[in-house]
């Protein structure tokens, strides 16, 4: 009874999408080019993600290319094979925006419920908001990434 | 129950006195702390003598004309006379309370920077710790160095996770003003030669700083008993690890060390007359005690090392020998997981980090956790350990004088569940 329980309780965390991105992590490695490369680390734990972002397109409002190298936890290697997915191809103005619903729902305790519709594979991190001690694994690269599109907007401002 | 020798005999009235093993976690499940080298749990004498000093003796301390005052004062200064006991101290005065460890090195490596003549420690000093230091005995040391123009040099590890002392002529020499390490690593469980690299570094004028807070809860300390070529200079451990509460470190030190150094805060309690134009300062130990202390801390860590020292160090000793023997046993039927540091469990004391192949430290802490096994994964903080070994992270049991087989057990049980579920193997 009492496992059972438990057990439910990992099966949140632990979703199958997550564990199939952990074991096949898409769009990983470090590519050319790129415009910014960040550096980011858990120091609790010592994750880490080196990640590259290349805008282009119109205007370079275009998420071309999200590359990276990362070490880590299930939950922190799933969420950046997650967001790359997302995010390629997207305008910048939508990563964003999509950045910000993640955030939301990590930042939720669980209360909030994923729009499937713009997080796709990322509603499978809504059991991981229950876990605060792993909110920041899954948001480890997320940070990365708005910190090196960031660096490359204004680069192209200057 | 497994009979194990060195096993405390009354380990089960022993665990009757930690109240917060009786708990159960999510799911009903019973708690199997494996975390104590993060922290140790409290025993209910330690809880109460924190309530009773609350509830019946509260008061400022060396300053309150009153009956309470005098109470409190006194019980204050018995714990340090507990501290000093428990470390066979030569003398009492040499036992300062600080906030934890890390306080008591910071303290340590600032007054260095601080201090006059022959200690003071400025451009071409060479100060040597090691590579397998908890982060608090490596960034006082970085901060000091940079600081002063003066060179941070350290010991490198064996593939065993043993010191490696081949250079020690190399990093012991004229130069060399301090030399610090670590009694018991907190990630590697390597319990370090003391005595031996105390002696080489007193032959070079050095001085010595031993950071004992995994070696305060396990290990018999008694520094008068050592041999005064042996002995370190000055000594840290934490209150939290040896059964008390959180707040409350301590720094021993030599009385001639401690003389020498200059005060490190400024402040109530540490002076002897205070005029606008400068100030003088009081003695040993209120020197280096700035402030109101941590006065029920205090009371509560005199408590637990009488606690500690009723049930006997060497016997808390003997426990974790045999708890550490009986998991490295069990660890050994877990395909794909690999203990870091020493292979001889007769050599370590209670914390045992491991990998298990497939699957990251997070995520074995996280499934050990609902299955009410409590451990550490991460680095840790001893990052630069874990590098040396070529791995970002591992997952750390660590034992006390309240564990049991049984929970070694359930840890193990949890560890080949933990493979299954992420279908490792």
């Amino acid at each position: 009874m009492s496992q059972q329980a438990t057990g439910q309780d990992l099966d949140a965390l632990y979703q199958e999408i997550i564990l199939d991105h952990y074991k096949n992590p898409l769009h990983a490695g470090l590519r050319e080019p790129f415009e910014a490369e960040v550096h980011h680390v858990n120091p609790t734990c010592g994750d880490e993600v080196t990640l590259r972002v290349h805008l282009g397109g119109p205007e370079g409002r275009t998420v071309e290319d999200v590359s990276y190298d990362a070490l880590g936890c299930s939950i922190s290697q799933a969420s950046t094979s997650v967001m790359a997915d997302l995010l390629i191809g997207k305008t910048v103005d939508d990563a964003l925006a999509i950045h910000t619903e993640f955030l939301t729902l990590m930042q939720g305790k669980g209360t909030v419920v994923p729009d499937e519709e713009v997080l796709e594979d990322g509603i499978a991190f809504a059991g991981v908001a229950k876990f605060p001690a792993r909110v920041k694994c899954a948001l480890l690269s997320w940070m990365a990434w708005k910190d090196a599109t960031a660096r490359t907007l204004e680069g192209q401002a200057s | 129950m497994v009979e194990l020798p060195g096993l405390l005999p009354e380990l089960e009235v022993v665990r009757k006195d930690f109240p917060i093993l009786e708990r159960s976690l999510a799911g009903g499940l019973p708690l199997v702390y494996l975390d104590s080298a993060n922290t140790s749990q409290k025993p209910q004498i330690v809880i109460d003598t924190m309530v009773d000093h609350l509830e019946r003796h509260n008061a400022n301390v060396a300053r309150a004309m009153h009956q309470l005052g005098a109470e409190a004062s006194a019980a204050f200064e018995e714990a340090r006379d507990t501290v000093a006991a428990f470390l066979g101290a030569p003398s009492r005065d040499e036992v300062i309370f600080t906030k934890n460890a890390s306080e008591a090195l910071n303290l340590v490596a600032n007054t260095l920077a601080w201090a006059k003549g022959d200690r003071k420690i400025g451009e071409g000093d060479v100060v040597v710790t090691t590579e397998m230091e908890h982060h608090s005995n490596i960034v006082p040391w970085q901060l000091l160095t940079e600081r002063t123009g003066a060179t941070l040099r350290w010991f490198g590890l064996t593939d065993d996770g043993l010191l490696d002392l081949s250079n020690i002529d190399e990093l012991i020499t004229e130069r060399t003003k301090v030399v610090t390490f670590t009694w018991v690593s907190n990630m590697l469980g390597t319990i370090n030669p003391v005595a031996e690299i105390t002696r080489r570094a007193h032959e070079v004028g050095a001085l010595v700083v031993v950071d004992a807070s995994q070696a305060a809860p396990q290990l018999p300390i008694d520094l008068a008993g050592m041999p005064e070529t042996d002995r370190p200079d000055l000594l840290v451990f934490t209150g939290h690890k040896t059964v008390g509460p959180t707040g409350i470190g301590v720094l021993w030190g030599r009385r001639e060390v401690l003389e020498a150094l200059p005060p490190f805060l400024g402040g109530g309690e540490m002076i002897e007359t205070v005029r606008m134009e400068g100030s003088t300062y009081a003695g040993i130990p209120h020197k280096f005690e700035a402030g109101t202390p941590p006065i029920v801390e205090a009371v509560g860590l005199g408590a637990a090392l009488t606690y500690l020292g009723h049930v006997g160090m060497e016997h808390i000793h003997a426990h974790e020998r045999a708890i550490t023997g009986y998991a490295f046993e069990g660890l050994a039927t877990v395909p794909g997981l690999t203990v870091l540091g020493p292979g001889d469990p007769a050599v370590r004391g209670g914390a045992i980090s491991f990998e298990l192949e497939g699957v990251h430290p997070h995520d074995v802490a996280q499934v050990l956790d609902v299955r009410g096994v409590a451990v550490r994964a991460g680095h840790h903080c001893a990052r630069p350990a874990h590098a040396r070994f070529g791995v970002q992270s591992s997952t750390r049991m660590s034992s006390y004088l309240y564990t049991t087989p049984a929970e070694i057990d359930a840890l193990i049980e949890a560890l080949h569940y933990t493979r299954s579920y992420f279908k490792v193997g």
